[in-house]
């Protein structure tokens, strides 16, 4: 059985591998700015969900001790990528992009980090 | 009921706090499970004031469903998205801003989905819309930006609305 | 056995995609690139930090890991806040 399991853990090493390198070279490869926020998303799901899940399997089934650590690491992960990747499209929308780039925010007046319309608002001076 | 809620203000914060005390600690003896105990009693209440009102679960059985639905998917996204990265030519891919009209109200369940729509690869939300009724999606590769709309509302916010409202 | 041969391997993939990350800091034309760069390889620090950990077989680089992780999200949180806004604490 911990054959089989030794496997798993390598198998899924091997994909993490993969799928890190691969969100690192499109941080490179890809040459429109947004287009690029969507690599570290990818080398954080597979690629660090996919050591942790191999680490906390070899832990448990290859030296038979119960690891959770692992878990929580990832699950701390899964909640920051999204708050960390919203910060910098709303750095970058602030920055670059006015309301002519964007589509229509269809029952509201404005999507809420464009730059002109900051201005007005009394706390942003 | 009364001392319960006392007691318990938020009690999903409480079991979590719990949890995570165990994981952190790396084990689930007795000891451990006293102190978090503790800890998930004095924290919620402690910090009562400042959470006045708790998230409502309606169905906390389909959260269950929900996430198996997004693993699967950010397994298919992935590969998906790898494919285009390593063979798609950068000038052939097409880049897009996708709008879309939220039937969801409450803020936790806008925020459960605006985290799915960017842990999915290929999909990055960036921002909401000024009193909250859309959310701006960038996606990686969309042709048919109607048919991305559909999917997130059909796959992802269906189900919160069925969880939370 | 075939363990130690997939975590040579994952190793060399998050080395050089560290590797890839600090060129893309050096060579970017704009903030926000850089900042996205650096958030990437905080990741991948995480990563070949659990891998290390794996290949020693001790458990003290999970911690190292988590403390990794907290530090990088709230400092790419400040520095997207640095970009928005020009300060951090007003």
């Amino acid at each position: 059985m911990a054959e089989f399991f030794q496997y798993v853990v390598a198998a899924s090493l091997v994909i993490a591998g993969i799928f890190g390198i691969v969100g690192s070279f499109g941080l490179i490869k890809l040459n429109d700015p947004m287009s690029r926020l969507h690599a570290p998303t990818k080398a954080t799901t597979l690629g660090v969900g996919g050591v942790l899940i191999a680490s906390m399997v070899h832990a448990l089934m290859v030296e038979h001790h119960l690891s959770v650590h692992e878990l929580l690491i990832t699950i701390f992960l899964f909640l920051t990528a999204p708050i960390t990747a919203n910060f910098i499209a709303k750095a970058h929308i602030h920055r670059h992009c006015t309301a002519e780039d964007l589509p229509d925010p269809a029952p509201d007046a404005r999507w809420a980090g464009l730059t002109e319309e900051e201005a007005d608002t009394p706390d942003a001076q | 009921m009364k001392l319960a809620r006392r007691v318990f203000p938020h009690p999903y914060l409480s079991a979590l706090l719990l949890l995570v005390w165990c994981l952190l600690n790396n084990s689930f003896s007795l000891n451990t499970l006293v102190f978090g105990f503790i800890l998930s009693i004095v924290t919620p209440s402690a910090t009562a004031n400042s959470w006045p009102d708790r998230p409502r679960l309606k169905r906390p059985v389909l959260v269950v469903e929900y996430m198996v639905v997004v693993i699967w998917d950010i397994i298919v996204a992935n590969v998906i998205v790898a494919g285009l990265i390593l063979f798609r030519r950068t000038d052939s891919l097409r880049p897009n801003w996708v709008s879309i009209p939220l039937d969801l109200r409450t803020p936790e369940a806008i925020t459960i989905l605006a985290g799915t729509i960017t842990l999915t690869p290929g999909t990055v939300s960036a921002d909401v819309s000024c009193d909250g009724h859309a959310l701006l999606v960038h996606c990686l590769n969309a042709e048919d930006t109607d048919a991305v709309r559909d999917e997130i509302k059909d796959r992802y916010e269906r189900r919160l609305k069925e969880i939370f409202e | 056995m075939i363990i130690e041969y997939a975590i040579y391997f994952a190793a060399f993939c998050f080395g050089s995609s560290l590797l890839m990350n600090l060129w893309k800091i050096v060579s970017a034309e704009g903030v926000g690139d850089r900042v996205l760069a650096l958030d990437t390889m905080v990741i991948n620090a995480i990563a070949l930090m659990v891998l290390f950990g794996m290949w020693k077989g001790t458990e003290i680089y999970f911690e190292a890991a988590m403390l990794i992780a907290m530090l990088g999200f709230v400092s790419t949180v400040a520095y997207a806040r640095f970009m928005l806004r020009g300060n951090i604490i007003e």
